[in-house]
């Protein structure tokens, strides 16, 4: 069930009105039985997994945090009766077995989604080393179906499992709770990836119906659908075009597509982040946000402090964190300040962890070398910029434009441009193909190459290009605007027929503009003579 | 607490008004260019009581004029016709027609038979659209949607046509909230002639038997009909093609047969019926013009009053004074149509579509 | 506390460790500044932080590192 489909829109209605109507006791419990509604509509056999998932992860998360519990009070008690060293050796014991339960249902996890999302590619791989060797006799292909939303439930489900294991909080004592907080449908297919001690606060508790809670979250659900019709699948017509024919649209068409790459995944993803936030608002529950006007940020690190927050500090907490306050890390640190002194010895070991980290994000994205190159292409690019700090502090020593609207502008524009530089190898059928299409853009672009009336042969009319250029001066406003508070707080406060004009103008603006419907597929409504 | 609902009704009122406003602006208005797709709505504007309602696609909405019926037989009829009406199309208006008027006699044209599945949509908006909403309307769709199409678009047309914003021209603002009448009671006329030559003889098929489904609604009308006591003749038009196979003939013979059934194939009796290819169809062969037409309605016409005893309603004041006006109508398109085949050689003026 | 002064200011010359209470949340300090803090700390106080001990409640001030170190060496004994 997608998003923008009238399906879609039916289920949150029915949801909605149930939400409100029944006891507000069976509030929680109806929404589970909701998400579970919402995967078995999309194939009952996703079930089995996120069941799996939910039932391992709740025992083990309850496993450990009883024994701890148990532990505490025990050691609490008995605590004068032992020497410093026992003492020591207690705690040790008592946190091997933990750790045994914890790596258990970590790695059974861990490996429910890779050998669902990574066997393929694996076996392609090894097809490909095989071959490599003179093996023409490859593995073939095995046929396993990947539960939606499988990488962002499953790294829900571990963050959550870390934290007790750490003691940052105790398990959930509900199994059912405890499933809805893995499964809570809004924000299955495509995050944000929420930390149990944040949702937990508001998706179990009663809500009764207020209005202002409620207009907020449909306010929310009508600029992410925005978003996403008017902005992101319209232009996507003219992305696909690109990207599809990359022996016709190279050298500028190349850059123009990245660009425009740039604005149907930025409205996309967060006009989708939109409605699963307006969703959990109408009813009262609070998801964290996962965007804050990335494109604004001036420099990488900073963007991805911006852009996809919960993926960002997910893998920050509990992949390079761990990492780099491993004791292998600590003591590589030692050595490498031996060997190189003290400021590059130092970075060492912080850029190993990054380069781990990058790697997966990279992987997490997708199975394919496409998404690796792509992911160390962020770290190379924050370890370039890292490098470069001592430069940038003395450039600015001596040239002062640091806060000045230029310089910030620059700063902006050089973001956007490498991530969507970045992002082509999001785009492009293979790695090489990715490369050759950048390196066009400064071989072939010209004044010369440069013809409007290509833009035309994209599938999109002078209509459409008009709609989505307005469209995107409307999301630059709005983030403007947005920098001193809730914009729907600000229009909150204006007069009722101007409050009006505006939320009933964006209805009807989505609406009309919106790029849905037969009109807009392939089998355009032409009339042809009979 | 009384101003707050006053508000409330007030922005639901200018909600509700501002979308359907906007929808009937995005509706396509079929009154130029196709005028087919606006038939189907025309039908609800003019009295009923029709003695004889003819269902079915282009075969019939081209071939046969009410016009002439009523002025040489006072036969009181009507088509409901529409471009490429499917089996079950037909017999969703004929239950819906049954319950709102009650004819004597309905009149269907079997080539829809060939047609077993959903086919375009285009096609079905052009029928469907122009429905009142009855649960023959409901049904109809159910049974004529492509995968493509979705319930939801129908009951709100602004999802379907909401992309016709670019689109939008002068017709668009001058029908906002009328229409023009675009046929005779049904009928779509053309005066010009484009004489048939060599009409392709039908390829052979794989199969020629008519589908499950295409069977099933035509049991369903025959059942439809013979429960409201209402004579259900089917013909197949003369157009030379599409193509009527003997296998497909045979077998509507046999079912009128089995059933106790009039089935007339007028193919086999031009001759009779007085046609001539070269100047009796305006698209050689598919469609018959005026002159075509009439000779048709003429031989029909004279089954219908001799054999089915169609009574002759000449002099019945209220039905006169109506047929007065679809006649001066009538008489001005030929004029009209005329006109312009001499000045512009085509029946269309330059302006139009 | 101040050799803990000392090498936060290797990291940030321009940040004043004394009064500064948002290191974090503030965004002067990111990931890799509190990665390269706590092997600093290593070295310096021959303590271990865990990756669990990295929140922003605890390296927020000076203060608050300085607090963690202490608890840990509290613990140490």
């Amino acid at each position: 069930m997608l998003f923008t489909s009238y399906e879609f829109i039916g289920f949150l209605i029915i949801v909605f009105a149930i939400y409100y109507l029944i006891p507000k006791k069976a509030q929680w419990p109806f929404l589970l039985v909701a998400s579970y509604t919402f995967y078995l509509l999309a194939d009952p056999r996703y079930l089995i997994f996120i069941a799996i998932t939910s039932l391992t992860t709740f025992y083990a998360a309850k496993l450990i945090s009883d024994k701890k519990e148990a532990f505490d009070v025990w050691f609490k008690e008995h605590k004068k009766e032992y020497e410093k060293e026992e003492r020591k050796a207690l705690k040790a014991k008592e946190h091997s077995l933990e750790k045994k339960i914890f790596l258990a249902c970590l790695l059974f996890n861990l490996g429910i989604l890779a050998v669902t999302k990574y066997t393929n590619f694996t076996i392609a791989n090894v097809n490909s080393l095989l071959s490599a060797f003179g093996r023409a006799d490859g593995i073939s292909f095995v046929n396993l179906i990947i539960p939606m939303g499988i990488s962002f439930y499953t790294f829900q489900s571990m963050g959550y499992l870390i934290d007790v294991y750490n003691g940052k909080h105790k398990a959930q004592d509900n199994l059912f709770k405890f499933a809805l907080f893995v499964s809570f449908f809004p924000q299955l297919v495509q995050g944000p990836i929420s930390r149990y001690h944040e949702l937990s606060e508001t998706l179990f508790a009663e809500h009764k119906f207020d209005w202002k809670t409620v207009s907020f979250g449909l306010e929310r659900i009508l600029w992410g659908f925005f978003k996403k019709l008017v902005i992101a699948d319209r232009i996507l017509v003219a992305v696909k075009a690109i990207i599809g024919e990359p022996d016709t649209y190279n050298g500028f068409y190349a850059f123009a597509g990245a660009m425009f790459y740039a604005l149907e995944l930025y409205a996309d993803f967060t006009g989708g982040i939109d409605i699963t936030i307006g969703v959990a608002e109408t009813m009262g529950i609070k998801v964290t946000e996962n965007f804050i006007r990335p494109y604004f940020s001036k420099n990488i690190k900073e963007y991805w402090n911006r852009w996809h927050i919960t993926m960002g500090t997910w893998f920050t907490d509990y992949i390079f964190y761990p990492i780099s306050a491993s004791q292998f890390m600590m003591k590589l640190s030692k050595k490498s300040r031996a060997r190189l002194g003290n400021n590059l010895g130092k970075r060492v070991p912080v850029y190993l962890s990054s380069f781990i980290v990058w790697f997966t994000t990279g992987i997490w994205h997708g199975a394919s070398w496409n998404f690796i190159v792509w992911g160390l292409g962020n770290f190379v690019v924050i370890m370039i910029s890292q490098e470069l700090e001592p430069f940038y502090r003395w450039f600015h020593s001596k040239v002062h434009v640091a806060g000045t609207f230029g310089w910030r502008l620059f700063q902006v524009i050089r973001t956007v441009l490498i991530m969507s530089s970045l992002r082509m190898f999001d785009c492009y059928r293979d790695v090489p193909l990715t490369f050759k299409m950048f390196g066009s853009i400064f071989t072939k672009s010209g004044l010369s190459q440069l013809n409007l009336e290509s833009f035309m042969e994209m599938g999109l009319t002078n209509y459409d290009y008009a709609v989505v250029f307005v469209g995107m001066v409307v999301l630059v406003v709005v983030s403007l605007i947005q920098r001193s508070g809730s914009v729907r707080g600000k229009i909150a406060t204006l007069a009722a027929p101007v409050r009006f004009i505006i939320w009933y103008g964006l209805f009807m603006a989505t609406i009309i503009f919106g790029a849905y419907g037969i009109g807009y597929s392939a089998s355009q409504f032409i009339y042809n003579q009979f | 607490m009384f101003k707050k609902i006053i508000a409330g009704i007030i922005i639901v009122a200018i909600s509700v008004a501002g979308l359907g406003l906007v929808t009937k602006l995005l509706e396509p208005k079929y009154m130029s260019g196709i005028l087919e797709g606006a038939m189907i709505k025309e039908y609800y504007d003019d009295p009923t009581e029709h003695d004889v309602v003819f269902i079915g696609d282009c075969e019939l909405y081209e071939n046969i004029s009410p016009v002439y019926l009523w002025e040489n037989y006072g036969i009181n009829s009507y088509i409901r016709g529409s471009a490429q009406q499917l089996i079950w199309q037909s017999y969703y208006l004929a239950e819906e027609t049954i319950k709102r008027e009650h004819p004597d006699m309905i009149v269907f044209n079997v080539l829809s038979m060939k047609y077993n599945e959903p086919q375009n949509e285009a096609y079905n908006r052009m029928t469907l659209d122009g429905m009142k909403w009855s649960k023959s309307k409901v049904d109809s769709i159910k049974a004529s949607m492509t995968d493509e199409e979705n319930m939801v678009e129908y009951a709100f047309p602004l999802l379907r046509y909401h992309s016709r914003w670019n689109d939008l021209n002068e017709d668009d603002f001058k029908y906002l909230f009328h229409r023009d009448k675009v046929s005779f009671n049904g009928y779509y006329m053309r005066v010009d002639a484009k004489a048939a030559e060599d009409v392709p003889e039908g390829k052979p098929l794989v199969d020629y038997q008519f589908g499950d489904n295409a069977y099933y609604y035509l049991q369903k009308l025959k059942d439809l009909c013979k429960e409201n006591d209402v004579e259900l003749v089917l013909v197949k038009a003369p157009s030379l093609y599409p193509y009527w196979y003997d296998e497909w003939d045979k077998q509507m013979v046999d079912f009128a047969d089995d059933n106790n059934l009039t089935y007339i194939n007028f193919l086999d009796l031009q001759d009779e019926i007085g046609l001539d290819w070269a100047e009796d169809t305006y698209d050689g062969g598919l469609h018959l013009n005026l002159s075509g037409a009439e000779k048709l309605s003429k031989y029909f016409g004279n089954i219908l009053s001799e054999d089915f005893k169609v009574p002759d309603r000449r002099g019945e004041k209220d039905l006169e004074n109506y047929w007065k006006t679809v006649e001066n109508r009538y008489d001005a398109e030929i004029a009209r149509q005329q006109g312009n085949l001499e000045k512009y050689g085509s029946v269309h003026s330059p302006d139009e579509k | 506390m101040n050799e803990l002064l000392e090498i936060l200011k290797d990291l940030h010359p321009e940040v004043d460790f004394e009064t500064a209470k948002d290191l974090v949340d503030g965004g002067i300090l990111d990931s890799f500044d509190i990665v390269s803090l706590i092997s600093e700390i290593n070295e310096e106080f021959d303590v271990t932080i865990g990756a669990a001990e990295l929140t922003p409640e605890n390296f927020n001030s000076a203060k608050a590192i300085y607090a963690l170190i202490q608890a840990k060496l509290d613990d140490e004994d």
